[in-house]
């Protein structure tokens, strides 16, 4: 049976759940069996977010992640309090752009920093689609669904008012995607807005 | 994808529910916020009450004109309409009630909790009645039970009620969509004016000697032929198992996890998810637990349906129960801690609430 859940955790306001709603849409176009479990605050922006998202090749029992395979983490509150959790031999994905790459201190893991937020700004033009680029990050490193399923998942996704924002959403998935991790893991150059 | 309320809402209009009346309440907001745009566009009524108390018996006169009607709530909510629904129960009026329930007495937290089974499966409110009760466990069951509801409440006359809790409202899953229903079924006893026919009368009390014993033991018979044609109840068994599960509703996902847990290191498990919890599955927990001689309930509050488990089960089967109350989730390894416990040593009834 291929299994694998993330769980995708920030603030609220950073895109948490949508990231995680993409990710999900894209396995049932895979033709995968998956959930998306969301948690929240009861505030709009600033509070804690997270959901899990689980896809197997077959029924899926429990929505929720003890052990995840992947950890794709957007503050340092939700690194603390997921990083443990973490399977060994998982996956780690931090945005350092809000997270320093030394508080990730699993060693059995494997890690990777990327100041997604810089990214976003320099090339999208948009900041706050970071997590569309540690999404792309996400989907080239775990391999559970492909860029083609993630563009048409997208498609549906951003429809209607939302659609004018959908070429940028894809570039910055594709800006993930293809983005090579520098050897100190540090912020590139640029500065956000 | 959609998330269960979302589904529920679209599973009412697909069974030709038009008339929506309720009271806001976390964690079922969405239900009503999207039937609030779905019930114009198919020329049907959204009604925000006062209260909860306005809204039941806003659904008790849509009821009983024969219109599909319904409401939803969560726990605080769904205890304020007892009256109206027990008024409904004794008048046979059918109609939804959805519970996606709060945790706890009182006021209640939003996390996800079972601890509505006893006011869901024992009518709930004053009287000698019983109402029909669902419990899906899955986004697809949340629109298809919906429909499903629907369906029975008309048949039988009864108000019908959907249980489930926040992990079922708000999870997104896969869901499979089918045609929209036009049909509702003739209701030659609704009000709909006395032209051209004789008036009638709908009520819940009859004063005539032995009418009333009349009523209740029709209502009974009702009951009995719910328990006789309508039970649902899914099974995942083993020719030879060394223990049977029963769970219901979202904790049974949980189980489900823990079945497949089990089996992987050789545990010969089985499971029993009753999808009516009225009417309950006693016939399939009594002929399955002959099998297995040993039962495990696993539910989300201390222990309800484990009272028709042990009802139910085959005379002389061990009968344990593993209850997380207050907002707490099992996960899969403390169940399958109980599985192997509960195999290796084989005690007597006992409760063990973690």
């Amino acid at each position: 049976m291929d299994y694998y859940d993330v769980v995708f955790s920030g603030f609220g306001g950073q895109g948490i759940l949508l990231a995680g709603d993409v990710l999900a849409h894209a396995a049932m176009l895979e033709s995968k069996h998956v959930t998306w479990m969301p948690s929240y605050g009861v505030e709009m922006r600033g509070g804690a977010a997270s959901c899990t998202v689980v896809i197997s090749s077959e029924r899926i029992g429990s929505p929720f992640a003890e052990a995840p395979c992947c950890l794709f983490c957007m503050s340092k509150p939700s690194l603390f309090k997921y990083q443990d959790k973490v399977k060994e031999g998982g996956l780690l994905i931090v945005n350092t752009s809000f997270v320093e790459a030394s508080l990730v201190t699993r060693k059995d893991v494997t890690k990777i920093c990327l100041p997604a937020s810089e990214i976003a700004h320099q090339q999208v033009g948009e900041h706050k689609m970071a997590n569309m680029v540690m999404l792309g990050m996400l989907i080239n490193a775990c391999k559970v669904v492909g860029m083609e399923k993630t563009e048409a998942a997208m498609e549906e996704i951003f429809s209607g008012s939302k659609k004018k924002t959908l070429p940028r959403m894809i570039r910055a998935v594709r800006c993930g995607y293809e983005w090579q991790p520098t050897a100190d893991n540090g912020p590139i150059e640029g500065t956000l807005p | 994808m959609m998330r269960g309320s979302i589904a529920l809402a679209e599973g009412a209009i697909t069974a030709g529910c038009r008339y929506y009346f309720g009271y806001p309440i976390t964690p079922q907001n969405e239900i009503s916020e999207h039937l609030s745009a779905l019930l114009p566009e198919v020329g049907g009524v959204f009604m925000q009450a006062e209260s909860e108390i306005a809204s039941i018996n806003m659904l008790l006169g849509a009821a009983a004109v024969g219109a599909r009607a319904m409401t939803s709530s969560s726990g605080p909510g769904i205890s304020l309409m007892q009256e109206g629904l027990s008024y409904m129960a004794g008048s046979e009026l059918p109609a939804l009630i959805v519970n996606i329930t709060r945790l706890g007495p009182g006021l209640g937290g939003i996390a996800a909790c079972q601890g509505d089974y006893w006011q869901a499966t024992r009518g709930g409110g004053h009287g000698d009645y019983r109402i029909i009760v669902l419990a899906p466990n899955s986004v697809q069951e949340m629109y298809s039970l919906t429909i499903k509801a629907f369906h029975l409440a008309d048949k039988f006359r009864n108000p019908a009620m959907i249980l489930a809790d926040a992990i079922l409202g708000q999870m997104k899953e896969p869901v499979t969509l089918s045609p929209p229903e036009v049909e509702i079924p003739a209701k030659p006893w609704a009000l709909t004016g006395a032209k051209g026919r004789n008036p009638q009368l709908i009520k819940s009390l009859f004063l005539a000697d032995g009418e009333m014993e009349k009523h209740i033991r029709h209502m009974h018979e009702k009951y009995r032929r719910l328990e006789e044609t309508e039970v649902l109840v899914e099974t995942d068994l083993e020719e030879q198992m060394d223990l049977l599960l029963v769970s219901f509703g979202s904790c049974s996902r949980m189980v489900a996890s823990a079945v497949a847990l089990a089996r992987s290191r050789g545990f010969r498990v089985g499971l029993v998810r009753p999808i009516t919890l009225f009417p309950f599955p006693a016939d399939t927990v009594r002929q399955v637990s002959r099998l297995a001689g040993k039962v495990l309930t696993v539910e989300m509050n201390t222990g309800q349906m484990w009272d028709d488990v042990r009802l139910s089960v085959y005379p002389g089967c061990q009968c344990r129960l593993l209850a997380r109350p207050g907002g707490s989730i099992p996960t899969p390894y403390q169940i399958l801690e109980e599985i192997e416990k509960f195999i290796k040593a084989g005690d007597s009834l006992a409760k063990s609430v973690r």
